[in-house]
């Protein structure tokens, strides 16, 4: 099952500790971890259900190429890592 | 007579109060929270003395909070969202013609509703839309009424890259009039509670546009709008390129020209009982942001802007170059203290409308707002 990891800096604001969420596309994967932790959903995405403009999503090392979407694919033993661009700040 | 002041910064909200003492009384900080984080905006309900701040991290979007006790406890609630994009929708700002992002960028404005309607919140946002909350911030609904409005499409960054509504006043009279200012996009004007909407900008003048357009009342830049509370129909804005006043509930405007040192500015606030009197916080003007000869000052005028007193007793008189944002200018209930915040972190207050002046702080973060409770 893809194991999920998230920035150390989201932290202070929502808890997001490691997990593990079925699925077979960043959407599929990331909305299963938001549905058991809600408050985190806006951290990462915005209104429309995209990635934030200065977050990241990496799929085992590789920057996701659809941020809108999130249709990029996840290998069953896949590691998504939700990360801060340095363009924030 | 308010004896706490909340601040928005940068890094932080901060919670000023009166302490007595001798020979008198002194102002001092009393309270950080949210240290760090960059603060848009804060409320004081003074209905029912919740307060709210808005938060903007950088990475992870814009949240707000909420605490029921003055500020000792705080809570997060629901952060204005927008409504899924149509499909194929053409939503452009029209001088960048970048797409207007449907997700909330900013909360501009944060006003508290009618005394009739106690839970009830407005919230104004970048990119433009207006939002209600009937519970207390638990959750908001946009305004559909005014973000599907078609001249809405013709709002244009002002400061900023995208259009934003910065200024909210309810009328004391009536719950459902409602009146809002945009940058830029003029004065927007509802008497149904939001069902309906008109632009009421009559009377602005924007020199920043080629002469036959200069008076269209939607291409106006407001930064910032007041009312009266006794006199509900007087209004008083600090535009982009001057200030104006009506006192027919925003059915025609009058420029004021004869502010001192200048025109320009952001900040404005209106007496509460006594509509001729009102201060702006001046600089140079749009290309130079900054106080006139290195002074900062106050200006107030008494009889509706025929003239203006500049005001300088207890502020830096020279080499200053604090500049004060549209929300970081407040008086209290009683029009008798005022407090002014800047981008270079000083804070002043006054117990005499604005006679004098006492230095809270020279250090704070740049200050975004400044409520008194």
């Amino acid at each position: 099952m893809p194991r999920v990891t998230f920035t150390q800096n989201i932290q202070r604001h929502v808890p997001c500790p490691p997990t593990e969420a079925d699925g077979g596309t960043v959407r599929e994967v990331l909305e299963r971890v938001f549905a058991a932790n809600p408050r985190a959903r806006d951290y990462v995405l915005d209104d429309q259900g995209a990635v934030r403009r200065h977050m990241v999503v990496f799929v085992n090392g590789r920057q996701i190429r659809d941020r809108t979407h999130l249709s990029d694919a996840v290998p069953s033993n896949g590691e998504v890592c939700v990360m801060q661009a340095l363009s924030g700040g | 007579m308010s004896d706490r002041l909340y601040v928005a910064t940068r890094k932080g909200v901060f919670t000023i109060a009166r302490r007595k003492g001798r020979p008198r009384a002194r102002w001092a900080i009393t309270r950080a929270d949210f240290l760090a984080d960059n603060a848009s905006i804060v409320l004081p309900d003074r209905r029912e003395g919740a307060v709210y701040v808005a938060l903007g991290h950088g990475h992870f979007g814009v949240k707000l909070h909420r605490s029921r006790d003055g500020g000792r406890k705080w809570e997060p609630c629901a952060t204005p969202a927008y409504p899924p994009k149509p499909e194929g929708i053409e939503d452009r700002e029209p001088n960048s013609g970048k797409p207007i992002p449907w997700s909330t960028e900013l909360v501009w404005a944060l006003e508290a509703g009618h005394d009739s309607e106690p839970g009830t919140l407005w919230c104004g946002t970048l990119p433009g839309g207006l939002f209600r909350s009937r519970d207390r911030g638990s959750s908001w609904q946009l305004v559909e009424s005014l973000w599907r409005h078609p001249k809405r499409r013709e709002w244009f960054g002002g400061g900023a890259e995208l259009p934003g509504l910065h200024s909210i006043c309810v009328d004391p009279r009536d719950a459902r009039h409602v009146t809002v200012a945009v940058s830029c996009g003029g004065v927007w004007l509802t008497r149904d509670g939001g069902t309906s909407w008109e632009c009421r900008a009559q009377g602005m003048r924007a020199a920043y546009m080629p002469a036959e357009r200069q008076y269209d009342p939607h291409v106006q830049d407001p930064h910032h709008l007041v009312q009266c509370r006794a006199e509900p129909d007087a209004l008083w804005v600090q535009h982009h390129n001057g200030v104006f006043r009506s006192t027919d509930g925003a059915a025609s405007w009058e420029e004021i020209p004869t502010v001192k040192p200048a025109v320009f500015g952001f900040a404005v606030a209106v007496h509460p009982e006594d509509a001729g009197t009102a201060w702006f916080v001046p600089g140079v003007s749009d290309e130079q942001r900054i106080p006139v000869k290195g002074r900062v000052v106050v200006a107030r005028t008494r009889n509706g802007g025929s003239s203006f007193q500049v005001l300088t007793k207890g502020l830096p008189q020279e080499h200053a170059y604090d500049l004060t944002y549209r929300h970081a200018l407040d008086v209290d209930e009683t029009g008798d203290r005022l407090a002014f915040g800047t981008t270079t972190g000083a804070l002043w207050v006054s117990e005499n409308q604005g006679d004098s002046w006492e230095t809270i702080s020279e250090h704070l973060p740049p200050v975004y707002c400044v409520r008194f409770a």
